[in-house]
């Protein structure tokens, strides 16, 4: 298995969707085959149309505001006493993480189709409140699919999502999580496809939503290549770029750009969610072995049982709590292009404590995972090494689970 | 020696009236109440359709879902599915037997490995929801070298040089979905206009039968009679989890209702 150089990674697929051969593909059942064949003809003609891509980049400039900072960590570096650290502040985009990417580029799709309806699944809520949003921007009527158990540990983005406008569906089967909002939205398609357009809310699903995610979220690393240059001159020598991996949505676009540089030159490292400390439970497939299967209309790695049952995680992360992982990053990891490693919830709670003291950034826990392996890893690297943490979300949204956790004095808005 | 199923549809045939078809999920809600099941309702239906649970499916409404859960709730193992099938086939061995499930079972259990076994255990075809064609073509071939049918799904949305293209290369059975929607959904569509989508299939292989299915019901199923076979599932899970509820034996309630389901086909 090979990544090819010069070809963009969402564009090396096979005839059938495979990344690899063996990654992705399109596991549905046949009454969503035209709508998403539709649905590719229309992404491929746009996805080389200028008037299209200005017009996608004028709603990012304009409406997510684009570019979003790449700040120093002057005062956790000084702490920490090894590389330089530094963030993409992505959560500064409009509505406050990089799902407004994905969801503002499936809206423009929905519209030149002809949609009146879209519709998307949501686990942190951050796919679904950017949804919400972009779908209220284009005059779109938005429903959003969102397992009973976010719904309770996600309220201010629920809150969010009905002051946009959108009914929220609650998820209550099997773990009323991410994994059945998104069985739950795609069932949702199959009987309404005819008149409803669906966002996936992150790389995965079938193929063509998968590479609609990573173009959309690459906007990140474009902007990042730009700013490093502005920086430092040119790309550090020494680079190592940190994100965690929940679908995989914003590691994708924050890695896209630099994929064609040597790994020794500049890593990509990928934090999964390890789950509570204690617990058998994790949704980490990458970094603890898990067989490739079936979820979601893509083959990848995922936590399943001998029999094929995908089983429950656990995180403290909504966001990152998903059984699966995008065929993208299962590729990336064959191919050894990325190294994927995970992080419990406490070691979660422990970096955003320490970000949150020394820096005026308030990384969600989803970016805490990825802070926590940057931080423990930047300890032990030369001063002159790079390194990169996406903070892909804010922690607004983590305020009751912080609370709770951490106590009151973390939860106060800075 | 002809497929079991192909048999089913022959005798189908002269008695003037279209096939019957049920799907009750296989452990729901126990392996021996499943087994006891399928023998109650054999008399009655023709081609006997049993679902391998899978707990993140994506093409089944809310009454399969709950049956699914419950079966693997109470400890189903897909190798319990097939020694079902197999007491089964020791019941009443001519009757046909099709699996229906998600890929990701079979993909577990290894393609070769789960085919041998279904062959072992008498099943007689096989419908894999999210297998669609053309990815489905290696594994179809597979199936018909052990003579088990891989019915191909068609759908509204389906278009016409697909229907071709699947038709050319299905087996004797396909399976026509009558509207969009998940197993279950409350018919959106008249019986009148699903008939006329059926002939249309039909039309470009009058030879290969095309069994209908998803929102068929006791009120429906009369009007659809004219289809090669016609499909109750959700109907049948729908009365195995109120019987539950009301603490009734599931098998004789379904029994009766397979029996009703027969009589307004004849």
């Amino acid at each position: 298995m090979k990544l090819k150089k010069g070809i963009p990674v969402i564009d090396q697929g096979n005839k059938l969707g495979f990344w690899g051969g063996k990654f992705g593909g399109n596991f549905v059942p046949e009454t969503l085959k035209k709508p998403i064949e539709d649905l590719e003809v229309l992404f491929n003609k746009l996805k080389k149309d200028k008037e299209f891509i200005q017009e996608r980049d004028r709603y990012f400039k304009n409406w997510i505001g684009v570019p979003t900072r790449f700040i120093k960590l002057e005062n956790l570096t000084r702490h920490v006493g090894g590389a330089q650290i530094w963030s993409k502040v992505v959560s500064d985009a409009n509505g406050g993480a990089h799902k407004v990417y994905n969801a503002t580029v499936h809206c423009l799709l929905a519209k030149r189709s002809g949609k009146k309806v879209i519709i998307g699944d949501t686990g942190a809520g951050y796919a679904g409140k950017m949804l919400s949003m972009a779908a209220k921007k284009f005059g779109l009527k938005c429903k959003i699919f969102m397992g009973a158990k976010d719904i309770a540990r996600q309220q201010p983005n629920v809150k969010a999502m009905k002051k946009n406008g959108a009914e929220v569906v609650p998820v209550y089967s099997g773990s009323q999580t991410l994994v059945d909002a998104v069985s739950e939205c795609m069932r949702f398609w199959v009987a309404n496809c005819d008149t409803t357009a669906m966002c996936v809310g992150s790389t995965v699903g079938p193929a063509v939503f998968v590479r609609i995610c990573g173009w959309s979220t690459s906007q990140i690393s474009r902007e990042l290549k730009v700013q490093l240059i502005d920086e430092f001159g040119s790309i550090p020598k020494k680079l190592k770029l940190y994100n965690c991996v929940g679908g995989g949505s914003s590691s994708f676009g924050f890695w896209n750009e630099f994929m064609d540089y040597d790994k020794k030159k500049c890593e990509f490292i990928g934090v999964e969610a390890g789950g509570p400390a204690k617990s058998k439970k994790h949704a980490a497939p990458l970094t603890y072995g898990s067989k490739i299967g079936i979820l979601h209309g893509a083959a990848q790695y995922v936590n399943q049982n001998s029999d094929g049952q995908i089983e429950e995680t656990e995180s403290i992360s909504a966001g990152l709590d998903y059984p699966g992982i995008s065929p993208l990053h299962c590729f990336l990891k064959d191919t050894k292009r990325a190294r994927y490693t995970a992080a419990s919830d406490e070691q979660a709670l422990n970096a955003y404590k320490l970000v949150t003291k020394f820096e005026k950034l308030r990384p969600s826990l989803e970016p805490s995972h990825a802070f926590a392996v940057a931080i423990a890893e930047s300890k032990k690297l030369s001063k002159d090494t790079i390194v990169v943490v996406n903070s892909c979300g804010d922690a607004y949204k983590d305020r009751g689970i912080l609370e709770k956790r951490l106590g009151k004095k973390y939860v106060k808005s800075n | 020696m002809l497929n079991p199923i192909s048999v089913a549809f022959k005798k189908a045939k002269q008695e003037n009236r279209p096939a019957l078809l049920t799907y009750t999920v296989a452990g729901d809600s126990s392996k021996k109440q499943s087994l006891d099941i399928l023998k109650s309702i054999s008399k009655n239906a023709d081609i006997l359709e049993v679902g391998v649970p899978h707990n993140t499916p994506v093409a089944d409404g809310s009454q399969i879902q709950t049956s699914a859960y419950r079966a693997i709730k109470n400890g189903i193992k897909v190798n319990d599915i097939f020694k079902i099938v197999k007491d089964f086939k020791k019941f009443d061995k001519n009757k046909p037997v099709i699996l229906m499930g998600y890929y990701n079972m079979i993909f577990q259990y290894d393609e070769n490995k789960f085919l041998n076994k279904c062959k072992l255990s008498g099943v007689n075809g096989l419908i894999v929801v999210d297998l669609p064609w053309p990815e489905n073509k290696n594994f179809a071939k597979k199936c018909k070298k052990k003579s088990i049918y891989f019915i191909q799904l068609l759908s509204p949305t389906t278009t016409k040089i697909r229907l071709k293209k699947i038709i050319k290369d299905s087996d004797p059975m396909n399976y026509f979905i009558s509207m969009l929607s998940t197993t279950g959904g409350k018919l959106k569509v008249s019986p009148k206009e699903i008939i006329k989508n059926y002939i249309k299939i039909k039309k470009i292989n009058p030879k290969k039968k095309v069994v209908i299915g998803f929102g068929i019901t006791e009120k429906t199923i009369g009007k659809l009679k004219s289809a090669d076979g016609l499909v109750v599932g959700s109907a049948i899970c729908k009365e195995i989890s109120k019987s539950l509820k009301h603490r009734q034996n599931p098998v004789t309630n379904v029994s009766k209702l397979v029996k009703k389901l027969k009589n307004k086909i004849l």
